[in-house]
């Protein structure tokens, strides 16, 4: 630590006085039985989404393929239980808007018979690395720690720009989220165990497991389990948010930054989440694909909050009824509270990324009227990518969308610490969002206001070329017909000087 | 798009808050500047008392009046509590015994030409108390200098017939503050090693000539440390203004005793206190990073002991800060924090390929 950031403090992000991660992350694991009904979605990772390959009224079994990953960056669905296809079509999505969007909606018939594993059991050290990814994309393992990128063209990826680094995020520096911490508790062996075949996997020689230090019994359990394999770090990062972001975590247990707007895979590092490297772990040693995960459910509005294991595709309202709820909430929030979404009502699934559920009271969400800035700077101390969002949203405000990009809005993470200490509540990332979205819709615009000019000069440069090739073409048929006529005339001429000369003959 | 047509859903993230509002964080800086005054009424009697109810209500009654003016609810807004602390500041700056039209002018002025014509709340450049200070210094240069020696405070009743001109003051009170004292005496010629600055035994207890607020410097320091302990302010702009004072003038007292006052002296007197800790920190009017502030700090510290040492004026807080404030624009735009992935010029990173280890 340099002078610089003693005399600072870390220098960026926030720490909420009081993480609300209590009593859940310290309640056991609960399995939550099993609902009658799941909403499986379709598309619960980044990239295409998956197709279905069931038809309605086909049975399936627990782990079956439902829907086949589409194109490279996708993943495939399967059913986390048995039962019957009710319905292949729309359900509302885990997103404010209330949108629709596909899932395949089984009603389980209780029984959860398991079909056949994906694969047979093999060592995985014994694998090829593109074995061992084809596995990992069989079994349709995302990014469970909210990004939601498929792992094995991220795994490919990093062999492809040879990483030497795997970092492995054990942050959660969410409030009220404690699922990873509570993978590390109780799955330590598997998680280190999915960090080896990753590390297999990518070519990585080196792995740093950053796990905020807030969580001394995930640290404890991790240290045990990561013992006699020296390639694996257990590294304890200050618990501070947005610990959990990529960009930020590197930093800390390397030294180095990801250069704006490149992949951590630039700098030679490659980030996987825990709770990721434990699925890799059972998709590649058993060939379990993903079709569960540990939620947390908590907030204000929860009888008994704490950790659970549920199928992926369950209601929020199943979920709900499992722990109980003691008031009617004022939010039901998706995720954490700094990132994640508010849903519009709890008819609504749970999809791979899904770490957390929280039901908030009115209490919990304080939503205060937006106030002029004072200009006190406490965004700008806050955001981790140093940028300055006051001023990034008094450009957006003013329609100067392309000062702000200048400014860095690309490199805004969403992350939520400006507007979480603004003591003015000015909605700085709700602006950022916004503009974010307008960016690139004006993006989108340009690019085919440029694919119709294109095609409008194409179509100019046609006519103007079909116009130059009728004159051409009129130009040579007249100067064919001239040359016949000339022809013609010259035969006429000497047939006539024939006839004369005949004639005269 | 303007901000009105924006849709700023209710329900995007974060769904948590720090809490911590406008108007706490300013009642929180009033809260820390208590002891401060209650101090001050009792050492210079009533007279304090009553000056600073007159320039609090004034200051309120202003920022009332524009808000009104520009159609808009003033009750919420006052209760943001900027205006109470601008016109607390501006009271603890003012003679204690200053009559009371000092007060309603500097209260007035303070909020409506101060900040509200720049656009209320976060949109003026100047600090509003400092702003009202120096015009009633430049408009009413006799009424603004009449110092009083703490003594003989006057009971409640004899105190507000003082403020209200009813009561004249007695000549055998009145004195020049140190700073200026210093300040008359070396332009009579006499060197500062042969003159008797008054009060200087009881500076360090701040039973001295001054303002209402500012001669106890340890109880405004103390509030300024207590504003360090709640991260309402950070050390950047105090440290680097105190600094900027303590250096120039030790180098000077160190070459020509006889000219210069000691850096001790320097900060205890007049504004050096209240001016690091709670004028030159205002958020609007000082820059947003830290290297901006720790920038500002410098600025306001060097000026003041400028203006103190070879300016017209024997108090240079009030002037510097304003000079500085003019400034804040410029550090902003100059001065900004690296964007993580970019170098300095905002490009981004180069990207180190490869296996190095
Ligand atoms: S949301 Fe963006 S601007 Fe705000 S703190 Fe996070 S990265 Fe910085
Ligand atoms: S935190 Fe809010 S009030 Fe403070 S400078 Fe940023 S936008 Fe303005």
């Amino acid at each position: 630590m340099g002078l610089r950031e003693l005399l600072n403090g870390v220098r960026w992000g926030v720490h909420p006085h009081d993480d609300h991660k209590r009593p859940a992350a310290d309640v056991p694991l609960r399995v939550m039985p099993l609902p009658e009904r799941l909403c499986v979605p379709l598309l619960q990772h980044v990239g295409a989404p998956a197709l279905p390959v069931v038809k309605v009224g086909e049975r399936v079994l627990r782990g079956q393929l439902i829907a086949a990953a589409q194109g490279n960056v996708s993943a495939p669905v399967h059913s986390p239980s048995s039962g019957v296809i009710s319905a292949i079509g729309e359900v509302t999505a885990p997103h404010p808007s209330g949108l629709p969007f596909a899932a395949i909606t089984i009603e389980l018939d209780g029984k959860d018979e398991a079909g056949e594993p994906l694969t047979p059991q093999v060592d995985p050290f014994s694998l090829t690395p593109a074995e061992v990814s084809q596995r990992i994309a069989d079994a349709g393992i995302v990014g469970l720690g909210g990004a939601t990128f498929p792992s094995a063209p991220k795994a490919q990826l990093g062999l492809k720009l040879s990483v030497h680094t795997l970092i492995i995020n054990g942050g959660e520096c969410e409030p009220y989220l404690s699922s990873d911490d509570s993978v590390m508790r109780v799955r330590a062996d598997e998680v280190i165990d999915g960090v080896r075949i990753l590390m297999h996997a990518t070519g990585a020689t080196k792995a740093l497991v950053g796990i905020e230090d807030n969580k001394p019994e995930a640290t404890a359990a991790m240290r045990k389990a990561a013992e006699g394999f020296a390639s694996i770090e257990i590294r304890p990062v200050p618990a501070r948010y947005p610990m959990g972001s990529d960009r930020q975590l590197v930093q800390v247990l390397t030294g180095k930054e990801v250069p704006s707007g490149a992949r951590t895979a630039s700098i030679g590092v490659l980030v996987n989440n825990v709770s990721t490297c434990a699925a890799i772990h059972r998709a590649v040693r058993v060939g379990e694909p993903l079709y569960r995960r540990i939620v947390t459910v908590n907030g204000g509005a929860v009888a008994q909050p704490g950790n659970v294991l549920a199928p992926i595709g369950v209601l929020i309202e199943d979920l709900l009824r499992f722990v109980g709820l003691k008031e009617t909430p004022a939010r039901l929030v998706m995720g954490g509270p700094m990132m994640g979404v508010a849903l519009p009502h709890a008819q609504v699934p749970t999809v791979k990324g899904c770490g957390g559920i929280l039901a908030l009271t009115a209490g919990e969400i304080t939503d205060t009227a937006p106030s002029a800035c004072i200009r006190c700077g406490s965004c700008v101390k806050a955001c981790p990518m140093g940028l300055l969002p006051l001023e990034l949203s008094a450009h957006i405000h003013a329609g100067e969308y392309d000062k702000a990009e200048a400014k860095g809005l690309d490199d805004c993470l969403a992350c939520g610490c400006c507007a979480y200490v603004c003591p003015s509540h000015v909605p700085l990332v709700q602006t950022f969002y916004h503009a974010k979205g307008e960016v690139w819709k004006r993006a989108q615009q340009k690019k085919r206001t440029e694919f119709t000019k294109g095609l409008a000069q194409a179509r100019k440069e046609r006519l103007e070329r079909e116009a130059r090739e009728r004159v051409e073409a009129a130009a040579r048929r007249k100067a064919e017909r001239a040359a016949q006529q000339a022809a013609a005339q010259q035969a006429a001429t000497s047939a006539s000087a024939n006839t004369a000369g005949g004639a005269s003959a | 798009m303007s901000a009105q047509s924006m849709i700023l859903q209710t329900v995007a993230s974060p769904h948590a808050r720090a809490g911590e509002s406008v108007s706490v964080v300013m009642l929180k800086v009033v809260a820390t500047l208590v002891p401060a005054t209650v101090y001050g009424f009792w050492l210079f009697g009533s007279p304090a008392f009553w000056l600073w109810l007159i320039t609090i209500a004034s200051a309120l009654a202003g920022e009332a009046v524009c808000l009104r003016w520009a159609g808009r609810d003033p009750a919420p807004l006052l209760k943001d509590g900027s205006a109470l602390l601008t016109g607390w500041l501006l009271a603890l700056s003012l003679p204690p015994w200053a009559p009371w039209w000092i007060g309603v002018v500097g209260g007035l002025f303070a909020t409506t030409l101060g900040k509200q014509v720049f656009g209320g709340l976060g949109n003026n450049l100047f600090n509003p108390a400092m702003i009202a200070r120096i015009a009633l210094l430049v408009s009413f240069p006799v009424q603004m200098t009449y110092w009083v020696v703490p003594a003989g405070a006057p009971g409640l009743l004899d105190g507000l017939l003082i403020t209200l001109g009813h009561i004249p003051v007695p000549d055998a009170m009145s004195s020049a503050t140190l700073l200026g004292h210093a300040k008359t005496d070396l332009a009579r010629g006499v060197d500062l090693l042969h003159t008797e600055l008054p009060g200087h035994a009881f500076n360090w207890v701040g039973a001295r000539v001054g303002s209402l607020g500012e001669t106890s410097t340890w109880l405004i320091a103390a509030g300024g440390v207590a504003l360090l302990t709640m991260r309402i302010i950070t050390w950047h702009v105090p440290v680097a203004m105190l600094a900027a004072i303590a250096v120039p003038a030790a180098i000077g007292h160190a070459v020509d005793p006889a000219r210069y006052i000691d850096w001790t002296t320097h900060l205890m007197s007049g504004g050096a206190m209240l001016g690091a800790f709670f004028i030159a920190t205002d958020y609007v009017t000082s820059p947003s990073t830290r290297a901006g502030q720790v920038v500002f700090g410098l600025g306001c510290g060097l000026l003041t002991w400028v203006i103190r040492t070879y300016g017209g004026y024997p108090e240079g807080v009030a002037f510097a800060v304003l000079l500085m404030n003019a400034l804040t624009p410029a550090i902003d735009r100059l001065i900004k924090p690296r964007v993580y992935g970019r170098t300095f010029t905002g490009k981004p990173a180069s990207v180190q390929k490869g296996k190095s280890k």
